[in-house]
């Protein structure tokens, strides 16, 4: 009897052992905003479970421009301990020649994808990443203080300016001194260029180079947009919104101290959560639109591409697979409000009652305006800060934004010289 | 310091009457010349493999179009990063290059800005740190390590835990400022232009002061005590004898000090890169350079910046033993 049960040990040892040595460890590497990093910890256990990979999960910072710097490094070297980048939207044309070539392995996946999101990832007829989510934002406003103050969510950005100021400074008034009317990211960085791009596109000033490769930015529906934006720093904005990224602007508004917020959807899970102090008591509509024009989103969003230097490719493959199946992009959509790219999940039940917004905004999604990342190719990194530094110079006080975007045209030609590369 | 200053190995005075050839050589000091090479062989080679090679392989990038994509096929194209006029062959043409380039200038201003400045402010507190630390007094050892806490805290720490305390809406130092009426609103210390260079300084004075603290202190106890007891025999007022004898005799070490901590300023990087962003106003050489070689697909293009930067901080260094009449040497004592 014993000796059997040794026996019984011995080949169950066996089994493990040999399932283990087809099992392999995968390194996945994305940057942490909200609750992202904990979500997906828990959706690569469950890949663990089901497959037996391990997946070591490497945690970057927030800021997109940071995570871009570090991944091109990494890749130029030829570095093989990450298998998956999480990568942003805008990233495909630059990092193409580092990933591997997706369409064929994830060729039954593609068709139930958004085919706009699908093309933003091809280059070249190569499918550099594969979607996870998508982002469009929203302009979250407090339910309370409007209707206590008998106001509507505004439809374009001068009532915007005029509802937050009203409320601001009567709230003030009241001895809410730390309120204040609008916060949105103004810091030097990659969501400057959505924020500059969205006051810009939906006042009809165009999409900074337009989809052709000609430059537009330098007119006067852009100037007047920006010079709105710059109305704001230091009346319905603090004067810090120039070093605001999402979570900054987020920490204000969910400590209750914002009337208005222009944020990306996963700030609606967490301003719902239990230690939020805006729970039940906000809602979101798409962004306002400009003076004659139509509210325009900016297209961002996140995607997974599989390293060329990877040594456990398939395994990677299995994972992103994974991570961009229905099933996980529907757990990602009631958890933390990330969009799916799967059209057919907008009209899901589940998803609709545990976050509304995620209902609604297949609409925003869909007319989302993508920045001019194909347009420009590689070049895209630099053209994107020449924007955001006239955008901030601007909104800082440092030259009228006529003359900043009229400075940033020539240095874009200067950039461009005869064609993008 | 002044030790550190007289205290060359004597094999290198032997390798200068070699290289003056004035006497012919003794048997002897050709035998301590082969051991001083053989002494030296390991360090010079352990310099030219970490420095020298990536120095010349940044120097020979920057005379390339090298994208960070494809290093292996990059091409020699001269001076083009450096310097380049491209003929729109209508009689007109424009300049390109890193030389004519206002943002790389701006950089060079910023850091040139920012390393003057720090430096002067560190050079001030630090020596009244070390005059202090000097003096006798109950607890004097527990004060020195305690000044040294900033000095020991690494840059990306320090420079966040002050972005929090400087965060307009949540820092610590607007609440403070407010409180005793300096300031009746809130500050968005490192967003404003008007600010944002000064926080940087603000940030490293306060973590860079010890260590200037620290080297000027060992000066000061070089100083041998007896000159003072001749001053205060002689009945010479504190102040004077500060003047006409302490500085003076430490002023090799401030020197020193000096040229270390401006050249770390000089290539200031994490502080600005943590603290403030891509904010134009504090953008300083090392920011601009990183952000040509890896976020934009300008690798050629930085390390031609980096290799300017080498040649300011160069240039700056040896102006400035020049004036100060920096004996780095040992020698003319």
């Amino acid at each position: 009897m014993k000796f059997r049960n040794m026996a019984a040990a011995v080949a169950a040892i066996a089994l493990i052992s040999g399932g283990a040595a087809r099992a392999e460890e995968l390194a996945l590497v994305a940057g942490s905003i909200g609750k992202d990093i904990s979500e997906l910890r828990m959706q690569l256990d469950e890949f663990q479970k089901e497959t037996g990979h391990t997946v070591k999960l490497v945690e970057m910072p927030a800021s997109t421009t940071d995570q871009f710097g570090q991944y091109r490094l990494w890749l130029s070297a030829g570095n093989q301990d990450v298998d998956v980048y999480r990568t942003d939207v805008i990233w495909a044309p630059q990092l193409a020649a580092s990933f591997v070539d997706l369409t064929e392995a994830m060729k039954d996946e593609i068709p139930k994808h958004n085919p706009s999101i699908i093309q933003s990832q091809t280059v070249d007829g190569k499918l550099v990443a594969f979607p996870m989510y998508t982002d469009a934002p929203a302009l979250y406003y407090r339910t309370d203080l409007l209707e206590k103050y008998g106001k509507e969510p505004p439809k374009t950005w001068a009532e915007l300016t005029e509802t937050a100021k009203e409320i601001q400074d009567k709230e003030r008034e009241a001895g809410n001194s730390q309120l204040n009317g609008f916060v949105f990211q103004g810091a030097p960085y990659e969501g400057l260029t959505c924020d500059g791009l969205e006051w810009v596109a939906s006042n009809g000033g165009g999409q900074i180079v337009s989809p052709e490769g000609e430059i537009t930015i330098n007119n006067e529906k852009a100037a007047a947009a920006i010079d709105m934006a710059k109305g704001w720093v230091g009346t319905i904005a603090p004067e810090g919104v120039l070093s605001y990224k999402e979570e900054e602007a987020r920490g204000v508004w969910q400590t209750g101290n914002a009337v208005f917020m222009r944020n990306w959807p996963y700030a609606y899970a967490l301003s719902a959560g239990e230690d939020s102090a805006v729970k039940g008591k906000f809602d979101v509509v798409p962004l306002p639109a400009g003076e004659g024009g139509k509210s325009a989103a900016c297209l961002g969003g996140w995607n997974l591409a599989v390293s060329k230097y990877s040594q456990h490719q398939d395994a990677a493959i299995e994972l992103v697979k994974f991570l961009g199946s229905e099933k996980a992009q529907k757990q990602r959509a009631m958890n933390s409000s990330r969009l799916p790219t799967i059209p057919a999940l907008y009209d899901d039940k589940e998803i609709a009652e545990a976050q509304p917004i995620v209902a609604s905004w297949g609409e925003v999604v869909e007319n989302a305006v993508p920045r001019p990342s194909a347009a420009t190719k590689k070049q895209y990194n630099e053209v994107s800060k020449e924007f955001w530094t006239a955008v901030n110079e601007t909104l800082s006080g440092r030259g009228t934004a006529a003359d900043n975007l009229d400075q940033l045209e020539k240095r874009l030609r200067r950039l461009k010289r005869s064609a993008w590369e | 310091m002044a030790d550190v200053q007289a205290g060359v190995p004597p094999t290198e005075k032997s390798l200068e009457t070699e290289r003056a050839g004035a006497r012919p050589r003794s048997d002897l000091s050709r035998q301590r010349l082969r051991s001083a090479w053989m002494f030296l062989a390991p360090m010079l080679l352990v310099l030219a493999l970490v420095a020298g090679w990536p120095l010349l392989k940044t120097i020979w990038f920057s005379l390339t179009n090298a994208s960070l994509s494809d290093l292996e096929g990059a091409e020699f194209v001269g001076l083009r990063n450096y310097y380049e006029y491209v003929d729109y062959g209508d009689g007109e043409g424009e300049y390109f290059g890193l030389l004519f380039d206002p943002q790389w200038w701006n950089a060079v201003y910023n850091t040139v800005y920012y390393s003057v400045i720090s430096v002067v402010i560190e050079t001030v507190l630090g020596l009244v740190f070390a005059l202090v630390l000097n003096a006798e007094f109950k607890g004097r050892a527990f004060v020195r390590a305690a000044v040294l806490i900033p000095w020991a805290i690494p840059t990306i720490v320090s420079a966040k835990m002050w972005a929090w305390m400087m965060n307009d809406q949540f820092g610590i130092l607007n609440d403070m400022l407010m409180a005793i009426g300096i300031i009746s609103t809130p500050v968005a210390w490192t967003a404003s232009p008007d600010t944002a260079m000064w926080a940087v300084i603000i940030v490293d004075v306060w973590k860079t002061t010890p260590f200037m603290a620290l080297l000027i202190l060992a000066g000061l106890q070089m100083v041998p005590g007896d000159v003072y007891e001749a001053a205060k025999i002689d009945g010479i007022h504190p102040v004077k004898v500060f003047w006409k004898v302490t500085l003076p005799l430490i002023r090799p070490a401030i020197l020193v000090a000096v040229i270390f901590r401006a050249l770390d300023a000089l290539r200031v990087f994490d502080l600005i890169y943590v603290l403030t962003p891509n904010n134009t106003q504090t953008k300083s050489m090392s920011v601009f350079a990183q952000e040509n070689l890896f976020q934009f697909d300008k690798f050629a293009y930085g390390s031609a910046a980096s290799t300017l930067l080498f040649l300011v901080i160069a240039f700056i260094t040896l102006f400035y033993i020049k004036i100060a009449r920096l004996d780095l040497g040992g020698r003319g004592k």
